[in-house]
C-alpha cells in the first residue's frame, strides 16, 4: 500500500525558488504563467491498514514543517 | 564554564566552535554525538555548530532535530541549561521546536558568504550581556538558508518580548523584520545565522564574536 504526502508552502510565504522558476518560464516565452510555487512529494510504501491519521502524524512530526508548510496525505 | 558541542555527520564548524570556546573559557569542550542521547549532567553550555546535517535532506536540519542526541538537548534547556545554535545549529534548533520560526532559502537564491553587519538588539541575556543595545558588530555569515520567517503575530511577540537577539544592519537573506538570532521565552536558547566564533581573534580581522563567549564565561563561570 502506498501513501502519498504533498507538501507545499503556506499562502503568503515568499518561494524564491519559484519566483526564479517562474522568471525562466517566462524566458521561454510562456507568458500565460502568473505564479509560480514549488513543493514536494513524498510517496511511502506503508503497511496495510496504516490510516491517513497516522501518515499525518509522520507529516506533522518530520515530513512537513508546518510552521511554514502545508500538506495533503492520500492513500493510494 | 564546562561546555559540549554536537557532532553531526556534516558537521563542519564544530571543531571552530570548540576552539573558540577553548580559547575563551581555558578548558576544552565534550564532543557529543549524534547517535548518543545522554547528555552530561554538568554541561552549562551546549554548542550546535554549523555546517551541514546529514546531507540536509528534506529540509536543513530536519532530520538532525529529530537526532537521539536532540533528546538529550531539549531536556538540559528545559533543565536551564544554555544552548547556542549557530547557522545549521539554529536550523536544527528551529525544525526541533525549541526556537520559534523556519529558516528559508535565501530570498536571492544565493549562498551568502562575507562578513555583515548587525545590530545587537536584545542585551539582557547571559549571551548577549557585553554588546550595547543598537551596537553594531562586524560577524560572518556562510549560509544558503538563512531567511528567517513566522508569522506576523510570533514577530510581534519576539520583538515585544525581547526575543530578537541580532538583526542585519544590511540586506543579507531577505529575513523578516531583518532577524539574524532569536532568543527562546526563557532566553536560555540562542540561535543565530553569522558566526561569532569565525570572530574572536585579531587574525579573523576582527573580534566582535569573541564577547558572545565572555558573556557566557562571566555569566556561567
Amino acid at each position: 500500500m502506498k501513501a502519498r504526502v504533498t507538501v507545499s508552502l503556506k499562502p503568503g510565504v515568499l518561494d524564491p525558488a519559484g519566483r526564479a522558476i517562474h522568471h525562466a518560464l517566462e524566458g521561454l516565452g510562456f507568458k500565460q504563467v502568473s505564479d509560480v510555487r514549488v513543493g514536494r512529494v513524498i510517496e511511502l510504501d506503508v503497511a496495510a491498514g496504516t490510516t491517513e491519521e497516522q501518515v499525518a502524524d509522520m507529516a506533522r512530526k518530520l515530513l512537513a514543517n508546518t510552521v511554514i508548510e502545508n500538506f495533503r496525505v492520500e492513500l493510494l | 564554564m564546562k561546555s559540549g558541542v554536537v557532532v553531526f555527520p556534516g558537521s563542519n564548524c564544530d571543531r571552530d566552535l570548540m576552539t573558540a570556546l577553548e580559547l575563551v573559557t581555558g578548558k576544552k569542550p565534550v564532543a557529543l554525538w549524534h547517535d548518543d542521547p545522554a547528555i552530561p549532567a554538568d554541561l552549562d553550555l551546549i554548542g550546535v555548530p554549523g555546517g551541514f546535517s546529514f546531507g540536509d535532506y528534506l529540509r536543513s536540519g530536519a532530520i538532525a532535530a529529530r537526532a537521539p542526541v536532540m533528546r538529550g538537548v531539549a531536556d538540559a534547556a528545559g533543565r536551564g541549561t544554555r544552548v547556542l545554535g549557530i547557522c545549521n545549529g539554529f536550523q536544527v534548533l528551529t525544525e526541533a521546536g525549541m526556537l520559534p520560526g523556519a529558516l528559508m532559502r535565501n530570498a536571492g537564491l544565493d549562498f551568502v558568504c562575507r562578513d555583515v553587519a548587525l545590530e545587537a538588539v536584545s542585551t539582557d541575556s547571559h549571551f548577549t550581556s557585553l554588546y550595547q543595545p543598537g551596537e553594531t558588530i562586524r560577524v560572518p555569515v556562510s549560509h544558503h538558508d538563512g531567511n528567517y520567517q513566522a508569522d506576523d503575530d510570533t514577530l510581534d511577540r519576539l520583538e515585544q518580548q525581547g526575543q530578537v537577539a541580532f538583526r542585519y544592519a544590511e540586506p543579507v537573506n531577505g529575513s523578516a523584520r531583518d532577524i539574524a538570532g532569536v532568543f527562546n521565552e526563557q532566553r536560555n536558547v540562542l540561535g543565530l545565522m553569522p558566526h561569532p566564533e569565525r570572530m574572536v581573534e585579531d587574525a579573523h580581522g576582527g573580534t566582535d564574536g569573541r564577547r558572545l563567549f565572555e558573556a557566557l564565561l562571566a555569566a556561567l563561570g
